[in-house]
């Protein structure tokens, strides 16, 4: 077991709002091992970005609250209770994080080589020369050309690719264990996000990187990530290989997501939705949160509580009906 | 065109590109330094002692031996106006600086922090916020006396409410950027984040109200001085050069005029200059 490289078990996390307590993150767990992908695939507000958010304590406390749960990394380190101290020398150094967003993730007042040798500077021990010169193999590992000239750029002179790009450079500078790639390719061009994946996907290959992809978009997920994890109303519903759960989805969520995809419905026919709305997460009931828009829901779902269990040789559901083989 | 010639640029070399840009920003800038200048170098370029008198002459128009005439005891007013306009000046950028420094940290931590510490210091700036500014130099004239450092003290301490509220604005807004998400993702302490993400982005705000700030501390200083708790003689500023010119403006205008006109020239270049910083270091208006 010693390629186990994040261990999270039981992780719930919480909101304190005016509107009452927001459970966005309700007793998830998974493992990583090193070099591994996991994709966390979900539709807005099912929990997955403040799932990694809440594995490096980047939530403001409060309104957020990490109410149990422990994320053991490297089989050392529990990131939920360890040091402030301790965490800063983590984040950035062996596990670091891109955002959704390129266009506002980089400072626009600093020249982007000062922003990609930054976590160098305060995480190695190392002179700005000596920076400036990986800073600048950095940005050509990312596929930046006439890196010399560039770096001395501000943000605002890249293109969003460009900026993405110059994310990940900053990112892996240190030669981290692990990235968390939040929506990486969420703002960019259809275009752009290939060829982001594909660099991602190099570096990884390059640098025994393991990677949690979060990703609202399937076709992100299928071609990229060795596992994936589902899901729904801030609780995982699904996780297995990547392969099992596009070939054979043993959760009705899983499969009403499938259905979504554009690609793969007749041409000419009504796009397929899932009725309904996800849960208000300030009232959740006790059951399955997906049992009011499943059409396989029968009575008891909406009472049981749900947790994962193994269905098919690795891979787990946490439907109650998949469990007890009814459908 | 070629992007990958283009050098580095700063969003403040932009911005000083627009500036250079806005005719009437820079002609306030040429005014304003000729003017400091000037002022600066009263003790050189001035032809008379400021207190020397000739009664002999007593208040005459404009002259060869006095270009801006003389006052009722025959004190130069050129010289006068150049050693006021050192006071008026030194008034303005002293409070200013003092609002700008207590102001910045107040609401850099109020806006940082947040929460309940947030809400008290706020409460706080609403609270002064309230008080009725004369009255409160009126009372600080009285407990301490006349004294000219107070000034500086009064019209600072009222002048950072404001400074205060903007910079916290901007600092609440700041905080939910990306970048500062990622810095800390990165694995920066606060202080750093503070200091190397945070203020360089509330730069241009600040400059920008510093600078409308300026000439309304001057007017500040003018009003007091004008109602006689500021500047007292034989030192003179422009507000008291006015409030003299006043009170004998039917028998010897020309001693309203000129301290008038370099006041209102001040002013008139500050707001300008102001202006043309604002337009200027609003890169979103012009960018995107």
């Amino acid at each position: 077991m010693d390629k186990l490289l994040l261990n999270v078990k039981n992780l719930s996390t919480t909101f304190h709002t005016r509107n009452g307590v927001v459970r966005a993150v309700n007793d998830v767990s998974f493992t990583l091992n090193k070099g591994e992908t996991l994709g966390i695939v979900g539709e807005s507000g099912s929990g997955k970005s403040v799932t990694c958010y809440s594995l490096l304590r980047l939530l403001p406390q409060p309104p957020a609250r990490i109410e149990s749960g422990t994320a053991v990394f490297d089989q050392t380190v529990n990131l939920l209770t360890c040091g402030l101290k301790e965490l800063n020398g983590i984040r950035g150094k062996r596990i670091s994080m891109i955002f959704q967003d390129p266009m506002t993730s980089l400072n626009p007042f600093m020249r982007v080589e000062d922003q990609i040798m930054e976590p160098l500077l305060i995480h190695e021990r190392i002179s700005r020369n000596d920076a400036r010169a990986r800073a600048l193999q950095a940005m050509k590992d990312v596929g930046i050309q006439d890196a010399v000239n560039r770096m001395k750029s501000y943000p605002h002179q890249f293109s969003g690719g460009m900026r993405q790009r110059v994310m990940i450079a900053m990112a892996l500078i240190t030669n981290p264990d692990l990235l968390i790639a939040d929506e990486p390719t969420t703002a960019l061009d259809v275009t752009v996000q290939a060829q982001i994946l594909e660099l991602i996907k190099k570096m990884q290959t390059d640098r025994g990187l393991a990677v949690i992809l979060i990703s609202h978009d399937l076709g992100v997920i299928a071609g990229f990530c060795d596992r994936v994890m589902v899901m729904y109303a801030g609780q995982a519903v699904e996780t297995g290989t990547t392969e099992k759960i596009f070939q054979q989805p043993q959760h009705p969520y899983t499969r009403a997501l499938q259905r979504s995809i554009p690609s793969l419905q007749p041409k000419g026919k009504d796009l397929y939705t899932i009725p309904g709305l996800p849960p208000d997460l300030t009232r959740l009931s006790p059951g399955c949160p997906f049992t009011p828009r499943c059409e396989s829901a029968v009575d008891y779902c909406s009472k049981e509580k749900i947790s994962l269990a193994e269905v098919k040789p690795g891979q787990f559901s946490a439907c109650l009906r998949v469990q007890k083989g009814e459908i | 065109m070629d992007l990958t010639l283009e050098e580095g640029r700063s969003l403040w070399k932009d911005s000083f590109y627009r500036l250079k840009k806005n005719r009437l920003a820079m002609v306030g800038l040429v005014v304003l330094v000729v003017l400091g200048l000037l002022c600066a170098f009263a003790g050189v370029i001035a032809p008379y002692s400021y207190s020397a008198q000739n009664l002999e002459l007593g208040a005459s128009g404009p002259h060869s031996k006095h270009w801006l005439g003389t006052d009722r005891l025959g004190r130069d007013q050129l010289t006068r106006i150049l050693y006021g306009g050192r006071i008026s000046l030194s008034v303005g950028i002293c409070a200013t600086a003092v609002s700008l420094t207590i102001g910045v940290f107040y609401g850099a931590i109020s806006g940082f922090i947040g929460g309940k510490l947030d809400a008290l210091m706020m409460r706080i700036v609403d609270i002064l916020y309230a008080l009725p500014f004369t009255i409160f130099v009126i009372l600080l004239m009285v407990f301490f006396g006349r004294n000219f450092i107070l000034l500086f003290v009064a019209i600072g301490a009222v002048e950072w409410l404001t400074m205060a509220r903007i910079v916290r604005a901007q600092v609440m807004s700041l905080k939910q950027q990306e970048f500062v998400e990622a810095a800390q993702a990165l694995g920066l302490r606060r202080r750093r984040i503070i200091f190397r993400h945070i203020l360089p982005n509330l730069l241009g705000p600040v400059i920008v109200y510093a600078t409308l700030t300026i000439p309304g501390v001057m007017l500040l200083e003018a009003f007091l001085s004008f109602l006689g708790l500021g500047v007292q003689p034989p030192m003179s500023s422009w507000g008291v050069l006015i409030k003299e010119g006043a009170e004998v403006m039917e028998e010897f205008p020309w001693m309203l005029w000129f301290p008038a006109a370099a006041l209102a020239a001040t002013l008139f270049s500050l707001n300008f200059l102001g202006d043309g910083l604002r337009d200027a270091l609003d890169a979103r208006a012009s960018k995107d």
